[in-house]
């Protein structure tokens, strides 16, 4: 019937486009969150940077540096029980969230569940509480969990959650709450991005601690408070704990640091959270000292004695200085670039200039340190550079059990993703980590005598996916994680046979009721509004850009140029000339007068002209770095930040950034903001005003927020504005 | 449809430029290659709109000799090339697909039955997988009157491409 074919005919051309939008969109979104992620890699590279060519000028400023690096653990017991006095922390009478008592019940961990579902919060006594007793679990652990199919029927395997509490009770509800029958995996990456991350942490803490046989944990790479300031976490924490928040945090760091890394089931299947890479070992992995790795993100070596540094504090900066201390072995470093083997650390910029000019600088540094100490901590000076033999390679240095070899295993068990050509090379996505092949999997399968791999790590359509002929499966439980619609979540169940049956879900009820269609084009314009953004934040550049290809100056680029000119500023590798007609819509001839296209945008992102869009732009671009610094000087959590802290951190980001605003645009900005006059910065506040010009847009246009020139707006919540 | 027009009035190179990209989104493991089950949804999404058959015939042109699941870049863009400049398989006028519709509703009563669709979608023409079927009818059917109003139908559809 060719009625039949030809309306077939075209319902499946309907359905290919829908793909394709599908596909154009789960890139902007992977291509963005990485280049979030690199953001936060270059964020530490400013750091370094600072260290080397930052010579403080005043005490204040050295100061300021000094407490923005030097990490005070808590190493000794007793000083952890001081910190963790729960006991002091007193619950009120008017309380009504679920009370907690020790040693703890399944009915305690089923009660809590039930709380959270009626978004009760647990009391911060109850936190700490808990917090404390799964570290006491945690420590007696090892490095890799080995579990057995023999104690329990079937293992059910949970990938990344990131905070979203309803995927857990989804998974709780749809697979049975754990029992000694029934045990669970929970695969890392249980905090951050969503909302409920803390909630998670305490059910997944209580469950552990209930049946400690049966409920096992791997750490993931965002159980680790530097990659917490920029993804939520912390902010979760400070906004729900408002007087124990600190505390919490704090004891986060202890706690986290002692999950253990992998996980073994019956000796064949390998649960890690991110991957692996060609140099991965169990037995190194089993060895080394988990709980000294503090933090992923960078690589910091402990000075031996800790109490030298700290007893003379103009010398803090001397600290991660240590890291590069020996001007030999980064020089031969840059021999190495050309193999990008895995051993290149990371926070190396791997660009040889970059590391001969911060060899130099930092040679001059030390030479400097070492000039003007010469009196007070020579001895400390000849005791350091010894331990450290100008022939020896980076990673035989051993200080305090942890060297680089050491913690390159785990970044690379944390951040590494699987890529379907063969070999291993940097992950220069992520920052940490490798890319793996498959070769580098079947290596490892029989290396250990393995079956197969299970990971989490990336976000995937369908919740999971098989790769490497199957013999590594990627499990990823947040379901709706982009947007609602975007993917689905799943677990995977393991029975004595080890073959893994996967269950999917997307727990929102809303999207069973969308069709594809719609669906779609919900996640769709979420990406797309991300994107527009991103595009708005590079205007200038991206103004150039054009420029350079409308030389005859008839503010006309023809859309092939367009494409070009966005990707060679943007760098996210989008399909831009699919994407086009989603973004440019009006032309003439084929013809695209991009001023105007760019004032568009503009004009979409901004709500008010009180700050020049320039300013606006930078500011937007770079707003989740500014918001990354600010928690870390925010170094008690106040939410506050002075008016010079805030002042000078811009002075120091954008010298870093080679970004031209001036003085006085930003201490108009600053004193705006500063509604009532104390002096200090509500850091909130500021945020909270992108979130309204984020918000005015997607609202009603029409919708009357009042710009005020003066800053004695009364209502706070304008933010700037 | 801005994508129509542009295929006619651009230069070559950009032509292929356009198809590479749209290429590239499903080139997993960036080699230049694609699945072939993947080739009907970069086709149609370039503006095409091929049945079944035509699009097996397209397949064969461009498969190795020994087929190995894979369509190489190399092979593909030529023949997307002639297909796009020749205007092949050009997308169906609405009216046409509204005449369509009107020639399966025997009754001519402005609507088809639920089962009617199904049974003229899974068993005539070159039919629907079930899978595809039941997300035509989650767009398409009316659950009040369980009935598909299909000039209601085509005209949403319209809009959405557009």
């Amino acid at each position: 019937f060719k009625a039949a074919v030809l309306i077939q005919r075209w319902y499946r051309r309907y359905i290919a486009r829908l793909e394709m939008r599908r596909r154009c969109t789960w890139s902007i979104f992977q291509s963005i969150e990485y280049a979030g992620q690199q953001d936060q890699v270059k964020l530490h590279d400013f750091f370094s940077y600072l260290v080397d060519h930052f010579t403080p000028s005043s005490h204040n400023e050295r100061d300021f540096l000094s407490c923005m690096f030097t990490e005070k653990r808590l190493l000794k017991d007793p000083e952890m029980e001081k910190y963790c006095d729960y006991e002091s922390i007193e619950v009120p009478d008017y309380y009504t969230g679920p009370h907690v008592s020790f040693p703890l019940l399944p009915d305690h961990a089923t009660a809590l569940v039930e709380a959270f579902k009626q978004k009760k919060q647990l009391h911060a006594r109850y936190v700490v509480n808990i917090l404390h007793e799964a570290r006491n679990h945690l420590i007696q652990l090892p490095n890799i969990n080995r579990i057995s199919t023999c104690y329990s029927e079937e293992i059910t395997v949970c990938g990344d959650l990131h905070g979203q509490l309803d995927d857990l009770i989804f998974i709780f509800y749809k697979n049975g709450l754990p029992s000694p029958e029934r045990s669970y995996v929970f695969n890392g990456d249980f905090v951050d991005r969503g909302k409920g991350s803390i909630e998670i942490l305490m059910i997944l803490f209580a469950f552990m601690l209930v049946y400690p046989k049966e409920f096992h944990l791997n750490r993931g790479n965002h159980e680790d408070h530097i990659v917490n300031l920029r993804y939520g976490f912390t902010k979760e924490v400070m906004h729900k704990y408002k007087v124990h928040g600190k505390k919490i945090l704090k004891m986060l760091q202890e706690v986290f640091c002692w999950l253990p890394l992998a996980t073994l089931i019956d000796g064949k299947v390998l649960i890690i959270h991110g991957g692996i890479s060609d140099k991965t070992n169990l037995e190194l992995l089993e060895k080394l000292e988990r709980h000294k790795i503090i933090s992923t993100m960078k690589y910091t070596k402990k000075p031996e004695k800790e109490k030298l540094v700290e007893e003379s504090r103009s010398s803090s900066p001397w600290f991660p200085l240590k890291s590069r201390s020996v001007p030999s072995s980064p020089l031969r470093l840059s021999p190495q670039k050309g193999s990008r083997s895995a051993s290149i650390p990371c926070s190396f910029i791997p660009n040889r200039k970059e590391i001969s000019k911060r060899v130099r600088k930092s040679v001059q540094l030390e030479l400097e340190k070492c000039r003007q100490q010469v009196g007070v901590s020579e001895f400390k000076v000849q005791e350091e550079l010894p331990l450290l033999p100008p022939e020896s390679e980076l990673d035989s240095c051993d200080l305090e059990g942890v060297n680089y070899e050491e913690w390159k295993q785990v970044a690379d068990i944390l951040w590494s993703d699987p890529m379907p050509q063969e070999g291993c090379k940097a992950n220069t996505a992520r920052g940490e980590g490798c890319y793996f092949g498959p070769n580098v999997t079947e290596q490892m399968l029989q290396r250990h005598n393995l079956q197969f791999l299970i990971r989490s790590h990336e976000c995937k359509p369908e919740g999971y996916e098989f790769c490497h002929n199957r013999k590594v499966l990627t499990i990823f439980s947040a379901s709706n994680y982009y947007e609602v619609g975007s993917n689905r979540g799943a677990y995977v169940k393991l029975g004595r046979d080890l073959i893994p049956h996967i269950v999917q879900y997307q727990a929102n009820r809303a999207t069973h009721t969308l069709t594809m269609r719609q669906r779609i084009s919900r996640v769709e314009e979420s990406a797309l509004r991300a994107l527009r953004e991103k595009l708005f934040a590079h205007s200038s550049s991206l103004l150039g850009a054009f420029k350079s290809y409308d030389l005859d100056g008839t503010n006309f680029i023809t859309l092939s140029d367009w494409s070009a000119a966005v990707e060679s500023v943007l760098h996210l590798g989008l399909p831009w000339r699919v994407l086009r007609p989603q973004l440019v819509t009006h032309t003439t001839n084929n013809m695209l007068e991009y001023k105007s296209w760019l004032n568009d945008l503009a004009k979409e992102q901004l709500s008010h002209e009180n700050i020049q869009s320039s300013l606006l732009e930078v500011l937007y671009r770079n707003r989740s770095n500014l918001e990354t610094i600010f928690r870390i000087i925010d170094s008690d959590h106040s939410g506050l930040i002075s008016f010079d802290e805030f002042r000078q951190i811009w002075k120091l980001f954008s010298s870093h950034m080679n970004i031209d605003i001036s003085d006085e645009s930003i201490c108009d900005l600053a004193r705006s903001i500063d509604f009532n006059k104390d002096g200090n910065i509500d850091i909130n506040e500021f945020l909270e005003a992108f979130r309204l010009v984020e918000q005015s847009y997607l609202e009603d246009k029409d919708s009357e927020l009042k710009t005020s020139e003066t800053s004695d707006s009364s209502c706070s919540s304008q933010g700037i504005h | 449809m801005a994508d129509d027009k542009d295929s006619g009035e651009m230069g070559l190179q950009e032509i292929q430029k356009k198809i590479k990209d749209a290429f590239e989104v499903f080139d997993h493991e960036s080699n230049d290659t694609v699945d072939v089950r993947e080739i009907g949804t970069i086709i149609r999404s370039l503006g095409c709109c091929p049945s079944e058959g035509e699009l097996h015939d397209l397949i064969a042109e461009v498969e190795e000799e020994e087929p190995t699941g894979y369509i190489r870049l190399e092979k593909f863009l030529p023949m997307m090339v002639k297909v796009l400049l020749e205007r092949r398989y050009r997308p169906i006028p609405e009216d046409l697909l509204l005449q369509a519709f009107e020639v399966l509703d025997a009754a001519k009563e402005g609507f088809l039955t639920k089962e009617e669709l199904m049974k003229y979608m899974t068993e005539e023409g070159e039919p629907f997988t079930q899978e595809e079927m039941e997300e035509m009818l989650s767009a398409a059917l009316d659950p009040e009157t369980n009935t598909i109003q299909y000039r209601d139908y085509l005209a949403m559809m319209v809009i959405d491409e557009n």
